[in-house]
């Protein structure tokens, strides 16, 4: 049978429309949302289509990694609710979750988003953690993006607590924002049969052949890549879907603002 | 005494004491407990004569005996084909209901239904556990080729069906679609073009949506019209 949804979903990509009447390569309709959440220091809901996201930046002290004493850490979780999906099970982190955080993690830590030197406190002795948590509250294709961009917003919109003899105080917050430097964007491109398409659903992404996700930063410089999928991709296919995710990254890149 | 607390079509919410005394009989969607009777969905009260029930607004399938449901295989056994119903309890196609041919023991039942499959079924009976039994032997039983699923919510399959099957009939005439509704409220769509389904869809999903305003018929004919389609007949 997943066979004939494939079968059916190509024959869409064929007649160049998809599943729910949009274009090869159009977007959904996104909206963003930040400040959602009272107990963390930053927080961003991102709605794409029917997929509901949602990030939590929490900060944290602690001493810091031997070989880089200057300089600040930066973590990121994505926890899969079965509340999202019926197929997501509760319980250890499974495959998906641990690509989802990574690709996310390795976007923002690639890019050099954070200055993590100016989250250092005490060299050698005490530096910030920023934390960043990724829940989705639907799942309807494409959480790559949706993270990434949840994530992004987040880490804008988050301020650091009080800190008083190594000591957080989480119910006061400074207006003292996150050092930024880049905001890189991220946005997958699906490859099935012949055809590349961006922002796919659950049912493409369940046929899907491979999946390139492609950080970028405004001027077009790559950070991160991720490739996904059972099928490889040839040297032009890459060329093109970079250039479509350049493309497409622009027009994320307005709900950051 | 006795006394009705609600109008009738009026929203109620579970535990809301709807009626007191015995005169009055529960429905679908409420129980009685003592003297009263309470509800346990959420949804708009119909009050018919003596029996007092509750239309739910939204909610997960409840299995009910002689519905035509479409359900998705999701094991093999010995004795038969274990099937999802988008409702809460198990469901089993036994191997004698399954196919009218004689099927020998140990037979390759992949060859009838196999995992991932979409079957058009009946519910032929509920147990008292809820365990489903459904039966493939009736007219226009049988397994989905092709066609894509579409799920919507098991409370608004009236609507999305309309009076004797009138809002069905007219889409797919307008759209130029076969379209099989399940009461689970899973729906199967097939048409020869991958634009009529996406039509029949967004028709679908619109009924969806509006089922609670009046003029539902005419608003959908009103949709299928301004899509360029032709409506005919009621």
């Amino acid at each position: 049978m997943s066979n004939e949804i494939r079968g059916h979903i190509l024959n869409y990509l064929k007649n160049k429309v998809r599943y729910d009447g949009r274009k090869l390569e159009e977007y959904r309709k996104v909206s963003v949302e930040t400040g959602v959440s009272k107990t963390a220091e930053g927080s961003a809901k991102v709605t794409i289509g029917e997929t509901v996201v949602m990030a939590g930046v929490k900060f944290e002290v602690g001493e810091p990694y031997p070989d880089i004493p200057e300089e600040g850490t930066m973590m990121v979780n994505a926890e899969l609710l079965p509340m999202s999906n019926p197929e997501f099970e509760s319980g250890p982190p499974g495959i998906e979750s641990i690509e989802l955080a990574r690709v996310v993690d390795r976007g923002i830590r690639e890019s050099k988003a954070i200055d993590t030197k100016k989250l250092c406190i005490k060299a050698g002795e005490l530096v910030w953690t920023v934390i960043i948590d990724l829940i989705p509250i639907n799942h309807a294709g494409n959480l790559f993006d949706a993270f990434a961009l949840a994530a992004m917003l987040a880490i804008k919109d988050a301020k650091f607590p009080e800190i008083k003899n190594k000591q957080i105080d989480y119910k006061k917050l400074t207006s003292k924002k996150l050092p930024l430097l880049v905001e890189p964007v991220s946005v997958t491109v699906i490859k099935i049969g012949d055809h590349l398409i961006v922002d796919p659903l659950l049912e493409e992404e369940k046929v899907l052949d491979a999946r390139l996700t492609v950080a970028t930063l405004p001027d077009g410089t790559i950070c991160a890549l991720q490739k996904g999928g059972s099928k490889p991709l040839s040297q032009e296919e890459i060329e093109k879907m970079i250039d479509l995710a350049t493309e497409k990254a622009k027009e994320l890149r307005k709900h950051l603002r | 005494m006795e006394k009705v607390n609600v109008k009738d079509k009026e929203i109620v919410v579970p535990g809301e004491v709807v009626a007191v005394g015995m005169s009055y009989l529960p429905g679908q969607g409420i129980y009685r407990k003592g003297d009263s009777l309470i509800a346990s969905l959420l949804g708009l009260v119909r009050i018919e004569g003596k029996v007092i029930k509750i239309l739910p607004v939204s909610g997960k399938y409840l299995p009910k005996r002689g519905d035509v449901i479409i359900g998705k295989v999701k094991d093999i056994n010995f004795s038969g084909w274990s099937v999802q119903t988008n409702s809460a309890y198990p469901a089993m196609l036994s191997m004698k209901d399954g196919s009218s041919d004689f099927i020998r023991r140990g037979a390759d039942l992949t060859r009838y239904f196999n995992i991932g499959d979409y079957l058009v079924t009946k519910i032929y009976n509920v147990t008292s556990q809820n365990l489903i039994d459904l039966t493939m032997k009736g007219p226009g039983l049988r397994k989905l080729e092709g066609g894509r699923i579409l799920h919507v919510s098991p409370s608004k399959v009236p609507r999305i069906i309309g009076k004797q099957g009138s809002m069905v009939s007219m889409i797919k005439k307008a759209a130029n679609c076969n379209v099989i509704v399940g009461q689970n409220g899973v729906v199967w769509i097939k048409g020869a073009d991958p634009k009529d389904e996406i039509l029949t869809v967004e028709t679908i999903l619109k009924i969806e949506k509006e089922s609670h305003i009046s003029g539902l018929t005419d608003r959908i004919k009103g949709f299928l019209e301004s899509k360029g389609k032709k409506v005919t007949g009621e």
